[in-house]
């Protein structure tokens, strides 16, 4: 279990991390959503040991740790870009937390092919590191903050760096991965998709503040407010007095209709969904989502119908999903 | 141990990395020249500068000469230099490498190797004075531009150049406007170097000026080591000092608005040269490579003068020394080597220390002992350390302590960027890993700093070789080193003994060229001293 409480930063004056919490059960991942420069990265670097914070507490299994520097945490971690050794091998690398935990050569052997294998380089201990291509690296990465059995495992933008068929490859290895070995893992990252995909539970954080904490399902359902509704993607957001309203895109239904009240501005297919853009008549655009084949083009005009489940009224917020 | 305590013991552990160095440059250092300055600047425990030198007519005449030689000299070098630069930045052709690090040899010759090669060289009527200072001053440096400025000129590309064609400028145009402009700092920095080395120069002008034509270099050592006048070496010390100092702030200034190193140089630059371009090419590579091997050349015919005699003679007792001359062999050899120890030791800790700080600050602090030359050195060691409890006078390793000084800056010069370079978070990784900080030192950076130090050992090996400025000053008539026994000789009558510091010469510079391939195997991608 991980819990970071109350925890606050600043460099030179300026504040990075605001009194935020976090809190992970044993064997889930949370993830840690935010745009740049939200302070994520550092309550990363507090929770790793790797920062010192002003105030708040660390705990790892119940245990404050906020005494207790980097080496002796017991956490795993990996870097935006793999930050892999450059002058040791790919078993060089993997077993270097295990060395410094003066486990026998022996084990140490046994474990770095484990690993391997479980990473899937299987038979890459001599490779020198310079020689892997980037999916390569970060698999070794991988293979080196797990090594040492590390209490939790801590992910800053992990697949920061790679491409994007590549990046979705790994995405799917790491969820299927943390699943099977029942790890407990905290993952930064500033991509929604990412972030819902990895994190059994996702913290919204910006300007140093943790301002959501949900599951992916509750987030997108029920926003705490227009800027975390508008960064998570929702599209149908309209400020109004007393609050915004926020409409979920499939709770739209766009219908071909003569006499309807809108225009459809554009039509995009994204794999099985198809994002649709419609013009008001009174003003005002409107997001729809449907799997339908036979869905409305570009100029069609349309009826529209909403699902009153699908509409949540949320506090104006501050700031924009820019900040 | 809590975070608290372990970012103590970090600041601990870099203070007692910094002590060493700090206290090694405070005994060998700071202490000769407070030395110099209370020679130079009291008489009797008061203050009473040195105007009367300062200002004598005698000493603005070397100023004045010291002054314009250099500038003869950077001109000069420049001229020689630029088509090297020229041919070697912009063009491929093979055996290219191998001609950047041909034209590296003369540049790490020691001092006196040159001079001898230039006594070699030149006709009698024209062997010491003027001529032959410019001639060896532009030998000697012929490198630094060429390797400066080609390096800034192939990392320039063709980019510019082309876009210029391409907006209608003629081969001049490009060449004014473009080429010239991007091209200015490196040249700058090149001729600030370059003026900075001939203005201290001290065994080519010691060597080749003859009498009445001396710098202040030279005249330091003439006036402490000849005429016993302290007070008036003392006083054009800190002259040579506050000039050298204007030169290093200048220079400074450059590297500043230079906006660090050029960037990384790519082929991409780089045509092979065609029609024309290639003869020009041929010509001035045929050239250079005259002009660079023909001294050398010569030094080996000198040596061979008089048959193998003097070579022969190298094993015998001599007049000239109190031990045979293959002592000075074994004596140079050694003293480098410890020299390069204690240089790797000091300057290593304190390109550790520097790297952990801000850059620039203490930067400057660490250079001075380049700046304040080696002869200043010498002479502040001979007048430091006279006396009990510190009369060391007599002891051998007063030698490579000097040595390793002179040496010390290049080595921080070498070690600190290298360290510099490392990814901080691989420390980090480590430390999440489980090392503590001292093993995360061991474990990261000392290896990836090896191969950096392996290459500053190196360069520190053949500069305590050839060091002639301080050594000259320290060295005790029983253990002589080699470019001080090569001085001696060269300064006694007779063909043979000219022969003697000939082969003597041709030993040095082997010598010094095979610690400098062997510097070049083990690190093939380092970039020089500069």
């Amino acid at each position: 279990m991980v819990r970071a409480s109350a925890i606050s930063v600043r460099f030179d004056g300026v504040t990075a991390v605001d009194d935020a919490t976090i809190q992970v059960p044993e064997g889930e991942t949370l993830a840690v959503l935010g745009p740049s420069g939200c302070g994520k990265s550092t309550l990363l670097r507090v929770i790793a040991g790797l920062q010192r914070a002003e105030s708040g507490t660390v705990e790892l299994d119940g245990r404050d740790v906020r005494d207790v520097p980097a080496h002796r945490r017991g956490v795993g971690l990996m870097f935006q870009d793999d930050v892999l050794f450059p002058h040791r091998d790919v078993a060089g690398n993997v077993a270097f937390g295990l060395r410094m935990a003066n486990r026998p050569r022996p084990e140490i052997e046994r474990r770095v092919e484990e690993l391997l294998d479980l990473v899937g380089l299987s038979g890459f201990q001599r490779r020198a590191v310079t020689s892997l291509s980037g999916g390569e690296r970060e698999r070794v990465a991988l293979a080196r903050a797990l090594a040492p059995e590390p209490r939790v495992l801590l992910l800053d933008e992990p697949l920061g760096s790679l491409d994007r068929p590549l990046h979705d490859r790994l995405l799917a290895e790491l969820e299927e991965l943390f699943t099977r070995i029942r790890i407990t893992v905290v993952a930064v990252t500033h991509d929604v998709t990412d972030a819902f995909a990895l994190g059994h539970q996702v913290a919204v954080m910006r300007a140093g503040r943790v301002v959501q904490a949900a599951t992916p399902d509750r987030l997108w359902a029920q926003p705490a407010d227009a800027w975390v509704a508008r960064f998570l993607g929702h599209a149908n957001v309209e400020e109004r007095e007393g609050g915004a309203v926020v409409t979920r895109p499939e709770a739209v239904r766009l219908t071909v209709a003569k006499e309807g009240g809108a225009t459809v501005v554009s039509a995009e297919r994204r794999g099985p969904l198809v994002r649709l853009r419609a013009r008001l008549d009174g003003g005002g655009e409107l997001e729809a989502v449907t799997t339908a084949i036979d869905h409305p083009a570009a100029g069609d005009r349309v009826s529209v119908e909403i699902d009153p489940s699908g509409v949540v009224t949320v506090p104006t917020g501050v700031g924009t999903a820019g900040d | 141990m809590d975070a608290d305590r372990a970012a103590l013991a970090r600041r601990a552990g870099l203070v007692a990395a910094g002590v060493i160095p700090a206290a090694f440059v405070a005994l060998f250092f700071a202490f000769p020249f407070a030395a110099i300055l209370g020679r130079g600047l009291g008489e009797d425990g008061r203050l009473s500068l040195p105007f009367d030198v300062w200002l004598s007519s005698e000493t603005l005449r070397l100023l004045w000469f010291t002054t314009w030689q250099a500038a003869v000299s950077t001109v000069l070098t420049l001229a020689a230099g630029l088509p090297l630069a020229w041919a070697v930045g912009r063009h491929a052709f093979p055996g290219r490498s191998l001609v950047r690090a041909l034209v590296l040899v003369p540049f790490v010759l020691p001092t006196v190797v040159v001079a001898t090669a230039f006594l070699a060289l030149l006709p009698d009527s024209l062997e010491r004075g003027l001529p032959a200072i410019l001639a060896a001053h532009v030998f000697f440096n012929v490198a630094i531009v060429t390797l400066v400025v080609g390096g800034a000129w192939e990392g320039l590309g063709r980019g510019p150049w082309e876009t210029a064609a391409t907006l209608g400028a003629g081969p001049w145009r490009r060449l004014r406007e473009v080429t010239l402009p991007l091209l200015a700092p490196a040249l700058s920095a090149a001729a600030a170097l370059t003026f900075l080395f001939c203005f201290t120069s001290f065994g080519v002008v010691l060597i080749l000026g003859g009498p009445g034509r001396s710098t202040l270099e030279t005249e330091i050592y003439l006036q402490a080591a000849r005429a016993f006048d302290l007070r008036t070496a003392a006083a054009l010390s800190l002259l040579q000092l506050a000039m050298v100092a204007l030169a290093l702030v200048a220079i400074g200034r450059l590297e500043a608005s230079r906006g660090g190193r050029p960037a990384p140089a790519t082929r991409e630059g780089l045509r092979r040269p065609a029609g024309r371009e290639r003869a020009a090419v041929a010509a001035v590579l045929a050239v250079s490579g005259t002009a660079l091997a023909l001294p050398l050349a010569l030094l080996v015919a000198r040596s061979l003068a008089t048959g193998t005699t003097a070579w022969r003679r190298l094993f015998e007792e001599t007049p000239a020394l109190l031990v045979t001359p293959w002592h000075a062999i074994a004596n140079s050899v050694l003293f480098a080597a410890v020299a390069a120890a204690l240089s790797v030791t000091v300057g290593g800790l304190a390109a550790a220390v520097l790297a952990r700080l801000r850059p620039g600050a203490l930067d400057v602090l660490v250079l001075l002992p380049l700046g304040a030359s080696a002869v200043m050195l010498g002479f502040g060691f001979l007048i430091a350390f006279d006396e009990p409890p510190l009369d060391f006078r007599s002891s051998w390793w007063l030698v490579p302590v000097a040595q390793s000084l002179v040496a010390a800056p290049f080595v921080v010069r070498i070690v600190a960027p290298a360290l510099r370079s490392i990814d901080p978070r691989l420390r980090e990784a480590a430390a999440v890993l489980g090392a503590s900080p001292g093993r995360a030192w061991r474990e990261i950076e000392l290896p990836l700093a090896a191969r950096a130090v392996g290459v500053a050992a190196g360069f520190a090996f053949a500069i305590a070789l050839g060091e002639f400025g301080a050594t000259v000053f320290v060295a005790r008539a029983e253990w002589p080193t080699l470019p001080v026994t090569i001085f001696r000789f060269l300064g006694r009558p007779g063909a043979e003994n000219q022969s003697i510091a000939g082969a003597l010469a041709v030993c040095l510079a082997a010598l010094t060229v095979l610690a400098a391939l062997a510097l070049d195997r083990a690190a093939p991608r380092s970039r020089g001293p500069l």
